[in-house]
């Protein structure tokens, strides 16, 4: 960390490296501006890009994104700005003078269409044949300026073989067009550092180390870089025809879950505003596709509560009371992305990571036993997919250790983008559908389980239990409404201390055995962080390496992706700030309107107790079925 | 790579972080230092060295394919870079790459059998007025013949 | 290497080392600044910006370290005068650096020395540790007190864009040489994010004299626009090719007569970045006004193919190309492509003119200097010498 300093990103194309006064209404504050004759008064260090904005002109991009620092490589924004000799490229030009800048001179119109020109005649492939098609930064600009011929040739084979080594991420580089922002994202959005640029000159193109394939490299399969990618160079591992066969297959009993993330943002692929919800909508239509049922996440994320709930108190208990060798803080382990990025690059904190599965694992261990049990179906007869945001949970479903129910426990993770485009080809118009509900024997889950959608909501769903059990009040009567607020938002890193005090409650019947009474945590304060995207993660780990004030936490919830699952790799793309803000209201209002709200409070979690998991939470059978191991991977690649 | 060759590998570059610094800005010293010894930077150097620099593997890759001077694969012991630009283009340049690729029996871009050489093209090496040159290792050879060219190379051990 | 016994005007005019570094110690900053800004001394490289300017930036910013670098990553095809300088007369440009240090306050100076120039280091070194010994570099230089001052050589490792200022600096970050987005200039924000100067070594070499002599006597030399003398480095078809100081404003003509080349059909000034100059334009005067060169002088004789010259130059801008940004990476190759058109007779005039507007566009819209002048060769050299390319031996006629 510390030793490369802020100049990995070199320090001219950090955004605004004019910084802009505080307080812009001082001498010097602005700077005024005339854009094609009108005139505006701007920030000192505002970009064109945005000082274009704000008089409503539209300057296309290609390299620009929105949630990475500048690159000024593609060109296509370039501007004329009145004495210099050559055009600017206006998402990296801070205006720190007055000037005056035309944004569609014909010098600047033959430009942009130079370059679109140059960049169709390297990227190989038909719209048709692109799975972005309709939804590609390139192909719409071709469409703003009217290329209507390869004005430069069209190539017609392919520059690079198609990599699809890994369950997560595929990468066609003859697509590609060298805006880097993947680069970028997975180097300094992420800090995982898979991809590069390769080579120089016409030889230029991203690569990964010693251009090895994708499942090779220390890749966590986040997908930040696909849903950055401009066109269709990356895009996730798609099951949906093996889907579409076991659909088919008339002896197939085929089951889906669906994660609360998707269905918070399905929507946007069916073009609704991003933060409308389709949980319900989406129930039907994914009957009408063909799915025998339709499972709700939310149940398992509940489980999870109980179980990774029931881990944490344990080790606490441990540390506290029988002054054992516990690894603490406790880490989350629902995120695969997180979980890959700390087996390669913290592998000496794998004991920290909670030993319970995620959600999606969880429950396709137990539809596979409980489930088919209860329905009376073959197992081997059951096919089982989980709707996610996330292109890591396909790698996570092909982990050679999820195999508990002794059948490969989820079957196959289907993003967001998949699952919509397979509506679309049953010919469903999603946002028309009828509401239903999902199916028993897990039903409606709580809305703690929901919030794991958004980065926080684990933690908050964690604490509205842990808080109710160890001081024995209502989680409302200490946080209104239940609403954690500390713990949402987009901030990078968030941290809270909770104060048990000296009254504490009756320890519930589920964990009775394992602990007799409360007394050993009165007057404790429970500290517990947040943090989102691995660049985050990795400055806990950082922190707690050299025993900062992380290392003194008891719990803290790690998620790969910026915002959380909502965020995920699976997700519509675009991705913005704005966008993800969205889906995290959408996920929020609809935690708010359910009755439950709790995970402990699941009916169907107490029953598959009573039922099921008769021995409780943490027990043998919970350990065979809910919870695993991790590998040691390390940080070099053979 | 065997044990103690990663371990005299890992102590060679903890010697050079040590010796130019450990930020990100001693990369290139590193990394000539390392082609100029092993005539290439082998992939456990490159991890290596990204350990220690608290870089990412690929961002070293991403440097070394980037300059001509630097490899990833085995060179000669002799690099004979020849300079294809136009001065010594025009001054004979093809004749004599003729010349060493039939004496060395390798193409441009090869390495010999024995890898002793390496041959390769360079762009402007700086001697225009003195073409056609070439640079074998570090050192400069100017106004090249073909029987001047081979003979330079044959009394390289 | 053979060392040759020069004469001339300025740079090659006689000089003891450290002679100037003690003179411009006794005077004040501002005084230094005046005299550079009386000398109109240009910069060297090829862009002639003022070395005034850009000094007095870097000196009046305020900033724990700052930084002077020498760029010595002479890469461009036809120039070599660098080379003559750092073998021949390295104290003219090492005393420039502790001046320049002086003046903009700066205690660390590097040398970014071409990797082709590896010959040289070991001599650079020693000529930098005799300057230690004898307190031109080190502390308290030659009884300054306070300041300090030392230079390192870096060495380049292959790449021609790393002449570029900002590749430069990137390089030295150990970066890939990809040049940055201007503004903000290394002045503001440059090695390591702190204010920099970055100087061409001839730019360097000159500022001893112009400190010894004075802004005015610099000034006598070379044009109004154009003061002093340049180095040229002299190749191709002529009888003495090398390094001459000749002032600016020379002709080509005045410039061929010296040479000795006779019978030329075209001229490069500057570099394959640079233009071509046909026979009717030989009148023309070298000097940033007119044909600005950066020093490469390269000459081509009667008999030479002018498409070949041109492939061999875009064949070099295409490998040499940093690849970042799109109308440099892609449209050099695609130029490249339509030289093979014609050497094969398979292009159409409307094509190579669509080639020739790209090229426009790749002078205003490429990042950086590459990809902005790398177009020049290919529009000069198609519209000087479009008799012979298309209707003549070098490419047959076009449909």
């Amino acid at each position: 960390m510390g030793n490369k300093g802020d100049f990995r990103v070199p320090v001219s194309q950090v955004p605004h490296s004019v910084p802009i006064p505080e307080d812009i209404t001082g001498i010097g504050g602005t700077v005024s501006v005339e854009i094609n004759e009108k005139k505006i008064s701007v920030p000192l260090g505002t970009t064109i890009l945005e000082a274009c904005k704000k008089v409503g002109i539209s300057i296309p991009t290609l390299c620009h994104h929105d949630d990475l620092c500048i690159a000024g490589v593609c060109r296509i924004c370039v501007v004329e700005v009145e004495g210099m000799r050559t055009l600017q490229a206006s998402c990296s030009f801070p205006i720190t003078t007055p000037i005056k800048i035309k944004t569609s001179s014909p010098m600047v119109r033959k430009a942009r269409r130079h370059i679109i020109d140059l960049l169709l005649s390297e990227h190989y492939g038909e719209c048709y044949t692109c799975f972005r098609n309709g939804n590609c930064e390139l192909q719409n600009l071709a469409k703003e300026y009217g290329v209507d011929s390869y004005t430069f040739g069209h190539i017609d084979k392919p520059r690079f073989e198609v990599d699809n080594s890994s369950y997560s991420v595929v990468r066609d580089m003859s697509k590609c067009i060298l805006c880097k922002r993947c680069v970028r994202t997975c180097i300094d959005l992420q800090e995982v550092g898979v991809l590069e640029a390769i080579g120089r000159g016409d030889k230029t193109h991203i690569g990964t180390f010693l251009e090895k394939p994708l499942a090779d490299v220390i890749c966590i399969n986040c997908g930040q870089c696909i849903n950055r990618c401009p066109t269709g160079a990356l895009r996730a591992n798609d099951p949906s025809d093996a889907i579409w066969e076991a659909i088919d297959e008339p002896t197939k009993h085929v089951v889906i879950q669906t994660a609360p993330s998707p269905r918070a943002a399905i929507g946007e692929e069916f073009g609704l505003p991003a933060g409308t919800s389709m949980t319900r909508e989406l129930n039907t239509a994914l009957r009408r596709i063909g799915f025998d049922k339709v499972f709700d996440t939310n149940f398992a994320a509940d489980l999870t509560i109980i179980e990774e709930g029931t881990e944490l108190i344990l080790r606490l208990y441990n540390a506290l009371v029988k002054k054992g060798k516990v690894a603490l803080p406790q880490f989350t382990s629902c995120s695969p992305g997180w979980v890959k990025f700390i087996e390669h690059y913290y592998p000496e904190y794998l004991d920290n990571l909670s030993s319970a599965k995620s959600p999606q694992q969880m429950f396709g261990a137990l539809i596979k036993t409980f489930y088919a049990q209860q329905a009376g179906i073959d197992p081997a007869n059951i096919v089982s997919v989980a709707l996610m945001p996330c292109s890591a949970k396909k790698f996570e479903c092909n982990r050679p250790e999820m195999n508990s129910s002794g059948y490969k426990d989820v079957d196959y993770g289907l993003t967001t983008r998949e699952m919509a485009r397979m509506i679309k080809e049953a010919g469903i118009n999603l946002p028309e559908m009828p509401k239903s509900d999902f199916d028993s024997p897990f039903g409606e889950a709580s809305g703690a389980g929901l919030i794991f959608g958004a980065t926080g909501g684990v933690m908050e769903a964690a604490l509205r239990s842990v808080v109710e059990f160890v001081t024995g009040n209502k989680t409302e009567d200490i946080f209104e409404r239940a609403n954690i607020i500390p713990l949402r938002g987009f901030e990078g890193i968030k941290y809270m201390e909770i104060p048990i005090g000296d009254k504490v409650g009756r320890v519930p019947d589920l964990i009775k055995h394992f602990i007799p009474d409360w007394n050993w945590l009165k007057g404790a304060t429970l500290k517990v962080a947040v943090a989102h995207g691995t660049a985050n993660a990795k400055k806990i780990m950082e922190d707690i390496k050299s025993g900062g004030k992380f290392s003194e936490c008891h719990f803290i919830e790690f998620m790969a992706c910026p915002g959380g699952c909502l965020g995920g790799g699976g997700q519509p793309i675009p991705t913005t700030p704005e966008i993800r803000m969205k889906r995290a209201e959408a996920i929020y209002a609809e935690d708010e309107s359910l009755e439950i709200r709790k995970s402990h409070e699941n009916p169907n979690v107490i029953r598959i107790y009573k039922e099921f998991l008769r021995e409780g939470p943490c027990s043998h059978l919970s350990h065979k079925l809910l919870h695993t191991h991790y590998v040691k991977r390390g940080r070099y690649i053979a | 790579m065997l044990v103690l060759e990663k371990n005299a590998m890992t102590e060679e570059i903890e010697q050079l972080v040590e010796k130019y610094g450990r930020s990100r800005s001693s990369l290139l010293p590193i990394l000539q230092d390392i082609q100029r010894k092993h005539k290439h930077i082998p992939d456990f150097a490159q991890q290596e060295i990204a350990r220690l620099l608290d870089i990412h593997p690929v961002e070293i890759y991403s440097v070394i394919t980037f300059y001509s001077f630097l490899s990833t694969t085995p060179k000669g012991k002799y690099i004979v870079r020849l300079c294809q630009t136009i001065a010594c283009d025009m001054q004979g340049k093809e004749a004599v790459a003729k010349a060493i690729e039939r004496e060395l029996g390798i193409k441009f871009g090869q390495t010999t059998k024995d890898n002793k050489f390496t041959l390769e093209y360079a762009n402007c090496v700086g001697m225009c007025d003195q073409g056609p040159a070439m640079i074998v290792n570090e050192n400069v050879y100017t106004k090249l013949t073909p029987e001047k060219a081979i003979q330079i190379l044959s009394e390289l051990k | 290497m053979e060392k040759k016994e020069r004469k001339g005007i300025v740079l090659f005019s006689e000089y003891k080392r450290g002679e100037a570094i003690k003179k411009a110690l006794e005077k004040s900053r501002e005084e230094i600044l005046f005299e550079l800004r009386e000398s109109k001394l240009k910069g060297r490289g090829g862009a002639g910006f003022p070395t005034a300017t850009k000094w007095n930036m870097v000196a009046a910013a305020k900033s724990d370290k700052k930084f002077i670098i020498c760029n010595a990553d002479e890469g461009e095809p036809g120039t070599f005068k660098d080379r003559a300088l750092l073998l021949e007369y390295p104290e003219l440009v090492f005393d420039g650096m502790v001046i320049a240090g002086y003046t903009i306050g700066a205690s660390e100076g590097i040398v970014y020395l071409r990797g082709e120039y590896e010959y040289m280091l070991k001599s650079l070194n020693d000529y930098l540790e005799a300057m230690r010994k004898d307190n031109l570099l080190g502390k308290n230089i030659v009884g300054k007190n306070g300041f300090d001052f030392d230079i390192t050589i870096r060495l380049g490792s292959g790449a021609y864009v790393c002449g570029e200022e900002t590749a430069l600096i990137e390089s030295l970050e150990g970066n890939r040489g990809e040049a940055r987005n201007r503004p903000p200039y290394p002045v503001n924000t440059g090695y390591m994010g702190k204010p920099t100067v970055v100087n061409n070594v001839e730019t360097l070499a000159a500022v001893p004299h112009i400190v010894l002599k004075g802004g005015e006597w610099f000034k006598k030399y070379g044009t109004d626009k154009s003061t002093g003398s340049k180095l040229f480095s002299v190749s191709g078809d002529c009888e003495r090719p090398g390094v001459y100081e000749l002032p600016w404003g020379t002709t080509i003509n005045e410039l061929l007569e010296i040479v000795g080349a006779k019978s030329v059909k075209a001229v490069q000034v500057g570099g394959a970045s640079g233009i071509c100059i046909p026979k009717s334009q030989f009148n023309r005067s070298l000097a940033y006004e007119d044909a600005a060169t950066g020093g490469s002088i390269m000459i081509f004789g009667e008999n030479r193919n002018m498409l070949h010259v041109l492939k061999n130059f875009m064949k070099f801008f295409v490998e040499e190309s940093c690849g970042q940004c799109t109308p440099c990476r892609i449209g050099n190759t695609k130029l490249s492509e339509g030289i093979e058109m014609i050497e094969k007779g398979e292009y159409t005039f409307a094509y190579i003119n669509k080639l020739k507007e790209l090229g426009q566009t790749m002078k205003v819209a490429s990042k950086c200097g590459l990809g902005q002048s790398s177009p020049n060769a290919f529009i000069s050299i198609l519209e000087n010498f479009k008799e012979e390319i298309f209707n003549g031996n070098g490419g047959r006629n076009g449909k």
